[in-house]
């Protein structure tokens, strides 16, 4: 028999270990998932919690549920792997040797290398809606917050779905304009990008619908200091911006098991790997999928979910010493809720940008790059595709792993 | 692509002035190069941002992001605006003759 050790019992994890026990039977793969904790969060599902629009037991469910029969669920914290040895070792003691391992561990944030964001003010009037906790607390304070500067910052990629701070602009909007106090609030963007977004097409298009809703955008902006008690952010070349209320988005890292594997991951603790067969840069046996690899794709749920596809083919060929597929194209998909009900849609890959058009789909086809109800719609019904089309390993209908043209007009 | 002309040998370089090829690159350049970038002298400890951007390069294939280079090359974040201000990663790559680092997605 043979091993597969899958790290992190996340959207990549989940999904890896449910489509190979489907290729495999009990007795030709053992399948094997270790994760920290018990509790899968639906991740987008955050960016609604501090407008009241979702809550966080209403987002996360159990990991081990997740599971086809026949994955075995380890509940424990990673040590370290070692790569020479094919083992990895966990805190308490426990090895586990593996023939194939996949490292989807995810991105972790990092607001401690950020000079002053835990300092005074944290949680009080520095918040970020990227953990559960954050996400619920920041509901408190924005119904209590009655007027005044409120600030949203990224301080530098890569991040995990980054157009999230971007709807959380649009959305604190929607959110104030309900309130009746939109004319007492002050929104401003602050990103070290030059524009919106990372790529021009979609930057023009979003940095527009900022300007149009009254977001101030400040670009280039290097975060070096949160300064909570005097209630400004200090950039590297010393600009200053001030706020009441400060929406961050910390650094992220890879998982910090990562650092401690020799060999294993790159100065950030992501996992050097090849961007289209997704077999790690470390051992021929080791996989990467997700936001734990360093491949230049977005961190999101849509790219994990592609590259699921892509990576299943590999592991199969692996197994059977086959040559792998350079399969994966950097396809990414993502819905961007601009409030009043609205939203856009983004499809792009490696070498093909955000462009508008249509995206056609198994229910018709969806506005792309522009406001639409219909999209709204999508980003709230995949909730549910999530948990149960996706983790489960089926494909979604009508859409491919690969980028399509279809639809899309070219600049 | 075009070519321009620094110290005295001919190079190509980009729309947005990296040199296409850092192979082209010598250590006689760099003076130039700061200097369009409104670095009039460099330094010992701007030597040592530049020769850790090119052995990333050489090795990675790509160069590193600044909070990389504030974590790896020996010079703290702070130090690198105030030796390469408007961005250290982007004008020490042009400095250093390497292609822009791909930081951001």
């Amino acid at each position: 028999m043979r091993r597969l050790v899958i790290l992190g019992g996340g959207t990549g994890g989940t999904i890896m270990a449910n489509r190979l026990r489907g290729e495999y039977a009990d007795e030709a793969l053992s399948i094997t998932v270790v994760d920290q904790d018990d509790h899968h969060v639906y991740q987008p599902g955050l960016l609604f919690v501090p407008f009241g629009l979702a809550d966080p037991e209403e987002i996360t469910r159990t990991r081990h549920r997740q599971f086809h029969s026949g994955v075995d669920f380890l509940r424990a914290e990673i040590d370290r792997v070692d790569v020479d040895l094919d083992r990895v070792h966990l805190l308490d003691g426990t090895v586990l040797d593996y023939d194939v391992l996949i490292v989807a561990t995810g991105a972790r944030l990092v607001p401690e290398e950020t000079e002053g964001m835990l300092g005074e003010g944290w949680m009080e009037k520095v918040f970020t809606f990227y953990t559960p906790e954050g996400a619920a607390a920041l509901a408190d304070a924005l119904e209590s917050f009655e007027g005044g500067r409120l600030v949203i910052n990224l301080v530098d990629m890569p991040i995990k779905c980054p157009v999230a701070p971007l709807e959380f602009a649009f959305l604190a909007d929607w959110y104030f304009t309900d309130r009746g106090i939109r004319d007492q609030i002050e929104l401003v963007y602050v990103t070290p990008l030059d524009g919106a977004f990372t790529k021009p097409v979609a930057s023009a298009t979003l940095g527009s619908l900022l300007a149009e809703k009254g977001v101030e955008l400040v670009t280039e902006f290097n975060t070096g200091e949160v300064d909570g008690a005097g209630g400004r952010l200090v950039s590297y070349d010393e600009r200053e911006v001030p706020f009441d209320l400060l929406v961050t988005v910390p650094v992220h890292s890879g998982a910090a098991y990562v650092g401690r594997s020799p060999g294993l991951g790159d100065d950030l603790d992501f996992v050097p790997t090849d961007e289209r067969t997704l077999q790690s840069k470390a051992r021929a046996n080791v996989f990467a999928i997700g936001d734990a690899t360093a491949v230049p794709a977005s961190k999101a749920g849509s790219v994990t979910h592609f590259e699921g596809e892509v990576l299943t083919e590999n592991v199969r060929r692996f197994l059977a010493g086959e040559e792998l597929v350079a399969g994966f194209d950097g396809h990414a998909n993502c819905f961007i809720e601009t409030g009043f009900h609205k939203a856009l849609l983004i499809d792009f890959n490696y070498d093909t940008e955000p462009l508008p058009g249509h995206f056609p789909t198994a229910a018709g086809p969806l506005p792309l790059l522009r406001e639409s109800r219909l999209n709204h719609l999508g980003k709230l019904m995949f909730q549910w595709l999530y948990w149960h089309v996706l983790l489960p390993g089926r494909d979604l209908p009508g859409v491919g792993a690969e980028l399509s043209m279809s639809g899309k007009e070219q600049p | 692509m075009s070519t321009t002309t620094i110290a005295g040998v001919e190079v190509d370089v980009n729309d947005e002035g990296f040199l296409e090829d850092p192979e082209q690159w010598t250590e006689a350049m760099a003076p130039d190069l700061a200097r369009a970038e409104g670095i009039d002298e460099l330094t010992e400890r701007h030597w040592q941002v530049l020769r850790f951007m090119r052995e990333e390069y050489f090795a990675k294939g790509t160069g590193p992001t600044v909070r990389v280079l504030g974590k790896t090359s020996g010079v703290p974040v702070k130090e690198l605006y105030q030796l390469f201000p408007k961005g250290p990663a982007k004008i020490a790559a042009k400095v250093a003759g390497i292609p822009k680092p791909r930081g951001c997605i």
